[in-house]
């Protein structure tokens, strides 16, 4: 009964695509998860044991002239001083800390490794996307170029999908980040049309392997969101709830950044403590290059955007 | 007839308490509504049926406020149709719940700076009031009722039930309990505009959606209620009135004039609100108002709400407005119809993506600009109707709804 479009697969190729796209997911983003992974810790080890890195380090990979005196000789990974700014940021008083995101659009090269690692993270069921890449074609023939357009929560400051909630299971936690009280929401998915990002989904209870004569194994794993350990089971939370982007806070609480932040291949996210002035962030918001979605609105996002 | 219309219910029934059998074993993954369309058919029957129930009860209650004593006759009908319809209507949103086991959390942790709260703690008030307003107006003729030997026992079992041990009959007391009944009535009518207003401002004060975002819409969802919810009192007093007499041809009239009136009046606001978004092209909810009128479900609009629902009961009211069958059959059509409004104000405003290009983003059964409801949604929905011609099918035959002395008449 569902209405289709023209580019619709057919049914089969339908029911089928859900669980092929699961499977790549799941292959690509444990793949890419752990290579970054391996990858953050290599390098976050020298620098735990040197001294906090030094600004000119750092120069060195975001944009700005090069430094002084020929070609750095070792250019440290923005991981690497993310990592540290997160230490710093995690010594302070949770109330002290203003987690944002930063989207560089001129090195996003639409891979989606951010959507996969997010999906491989919180083990997201069909229908629930958090951090999607939207890909916009500018243009007429023959000049036409594409711009990616990573869109996680906006983690807005004036959040419209807060006051929404007829029973206050979405709030805005003093870090910034907008949360959802999973065993309180009654899944009325007021929120859901609330925000004018279309950041919010719902969680119907289905599952990559309907339909197969068995449920994946990984599909049973229990997924971590607001360091709760939850399986997905038959309609307990979060099944029948609405689900959103909540910047990994049980990976920023075991000193990890975010799993988009640690895949982005081309180093197009960055991540920390707006309210630590020496921290990357601090310094890519104040660039002249910047702004915000649908800023009119007044929701204030946290998710920068470098144009 | 009536065995056929039996078969029919009992086969309706059925097939919706399947529909229901399967929301509640296997949730949510048979419906139609996901992560971008994420209210359907079961909101949209919800504000249709609280719309009825607003619209029957303010049609009755204004003839207190108003003094309009002709009308009174139908009070107690009205109060009941305005019952059963809230209560159907709770139903059908009670399935659209995610959790519908957690759905008492709005009474005990309320947000009131959601219109949703607003509009729960509203409606709560107002079933309450309802319900006190039938008992007073009800239970001299319960008692009466409970009395006489003409009754069958149920009806006289029941109707001692509902009197709740209060048997009074003495003129004080039922005068006493007549002006309460005003009183309340009187009461009820903020209420009442105060609780449909808030379902539309329910969706007006959300800015994400601009097709929603309208001052005019509150007001449009309560003229709608009062056309809807007018139409379906029409067409109940025209149908199952009991004396065909001459007080029932000059009441369905009068019934008649006050459906074309409002009929016209929601016309003249469907108007403004379509032509003023509409008239230079640019407006940004422009293309979804297009949509609703040339889109693929133009004969929702068109053919459905203003054919059916608009242009024939006009004929029939202008033309045949003293004939009570033709102006019942204008009544069931208006309120039958104006499901379509509701559809049109619900599903257009969430088939836009936030941002363009969303929808390939990442790609779901879930993840999609459209929507159009399942089989299983139409027999969940199929369900809740059963249940509200069931509850309206017992109603008549255990409850007073029409005053003894008209009876007798």
């Amino acid at each position: 009964m569902r209405s289709t479009t023209a580019d619709d697969p057919t049914p089969h190729a339908r029911a089928t695509a859900p669980r092929r796209q699961f499977l790549q997911t799941l292959g690509a983003g444990a793949a890419t998860l752990l290579a970054l992974d391996v990858l953050e810790s290599l390098a976050a080890a020298p620098a735990a044991a040197a001294p906090p890195p030094a600004a000119p380090a750092v120069q060195a990979t975001t944009p700005g002239p090069p430094p002084a005196g020929g070609p750095d000789p070792a250019p440290q990974d923005v991981l690497v001083r993310m990592r540290a700014d997160l230490e710093r940021a995690l010594r302070k008083p949770a109330t002290q800390r203003q987690w944002v995101m930063v989207i560089d659009l001129r090195k996003c090269v639409g891979c989606s490794a951010c959507t996969i690692a997010c999906v491989a993270e919180n083990k997201l069921p069909p229908g629930v996307v958090y951090r999607p890449v939207v890909e916009e074609e500018l243009g007429t023939y023959p000049h036409v170029t594409r711009r990616f357009l990573p869109r996680p929560c906006m983690q807005c400051d004036n959040p419209p999908c807060v006051p929404v909630c007829p029973v206050a299971a979405t709030y805005k936690r003093p870090d910034g980040i907008v949360a959802i009280d999973y065993d309180r929401c009654i899944g009325c998915r007021y929120c859901l049309v609330a925000c004018p990002y279309n950041a919010r989904t719902f969680d119907a209870g289905e599952r990559y392997t309907d339909g197969t004569p068995e449920t994946s194994p990984v599909e049973r794993l229990p997924a971590f969101e607001y360091g709760q350990r939850r399986t997905r089971e038959h309609d307990a939370s979060p099944v029948g709830n609405a689900r959103k982007c909540h910047f990994c806070t049980h990976r920023l609480e075991a000193g990890l950044l975010p799993a988009c932040v640690s895949t982005c291949i081309g180093r197009a996210t960055f991540f920390g403590d707006a309210s630590d002035p020496d921290s990357l962030v601090s310094e890519l918001v104040a660039k002249p290059n910047v702004m915000r979605l649908k800023e009119e609105l007044g929701t204030q996002p946290r998710v920068y955007y470098l144009l | 007839m009536k065995r056929a219309l039996y078969v029919l219910w009992a086969v309706a029934f059925a097939l919706g308490a399947w529909g229901v059998w399967e929301r509640l074993t296997l949730g949510h993954r048979l419906a139609g509504y996901g992560s971008y369309v994420v209210w359907g058919l079961w909101v949209s029957a919800y504000i249709y049926l609280v719309g009825l129930s607003a619209g029957a009860f303010l049609l009755s209650s204004l003839v207190y406020v108003f003094g309009l004593q002709r009308l009174e006759r139908i009070g107690k009908l009205a109060l009941f149709t305005a019952i059963v319809t809230l209560l159907v209507a709770l139903l059908s949103i009670w399935f659209d719940l995610g959790h519908m086991a957690r759905f008492y959390r709005v009474f005990t942790s309320p947000n009131f700076s959601s219109m949703m709260a607003w509009m729960i703690w509203l409606y709560t008030a107002y079933f309450v009031l309802l319900l006190a307003e039938a008992y007073l107006a009800f239970r001299p003729d319960l008692v009466r009722w409970s009395r006489d030997a003409a009754r069958t026992p149920i009806q006289r079992v029941v109707a001692r039930w509902l009197t709740l041990g209060r048997t009074a009959l003495d003129p004080a007391t039922v005068a006493a309990e007549g002006r309460a009944v005003r009183i309340l009535g009187t009461i009820g009518v903020p209420l009442a505009v105060a609780f449909h207003g808030g379902v539309g401002a329910l969706f007006a004060t959300v800015s994400a959606k601009l097709y929603w975002h309208q001052s005019i819409v509150p007001i449009l969802f309560l003229t709608g209620a009062l056309v809807s919810g007018g139409g379906l009192l029409t067409a109940v007093v025209a149908f199952a009135w009991a004396p065909r007499d001459d007080a029932w041809r000059q009441l369905t009239a009068l019934l008649g004039r006050l459906l074309l009136v409002l009929v016209l009046v929601d016309v003249l606001l469907e108007w403004a609100e379509f032509s003023i978004p509409l008239w230079y092209g640019t407006s940004p909810e422009g293309h979804l108002l297009r949509q609703v009128l040339w889109g693929p479900y133009w004969w929702v609009f068109w053919i459905v709400h203003l054919g059916l629902g608009t242009a024939i009961p006009t004929i029939l009211l202008v033309a045949r407005g003293r004939d009570p069958i033709a102006v019942g059959t204008a009544g069931l059509l208006v309120a039958a119809t104006f499901m379509s409004v509701r559809l049109n104000v619900v599903i257009p405003a969430q088939l836009e993506p936030a941002l363009r290009g969303l929808e390939r983003a990442f790609v779901g059964p879930r993840l999609v600009f459209q929507y159009a409801p399942t089989v299983h949604e139409w027999l969940v929905t199929l369900f809740v109707l059963t249940v509200g011609a069931a509850l309206f099918w017992l109603g008549a035959r255990i409850l007073p709804l029409i005053d003894a002395k008209e009876v007798v008449r």
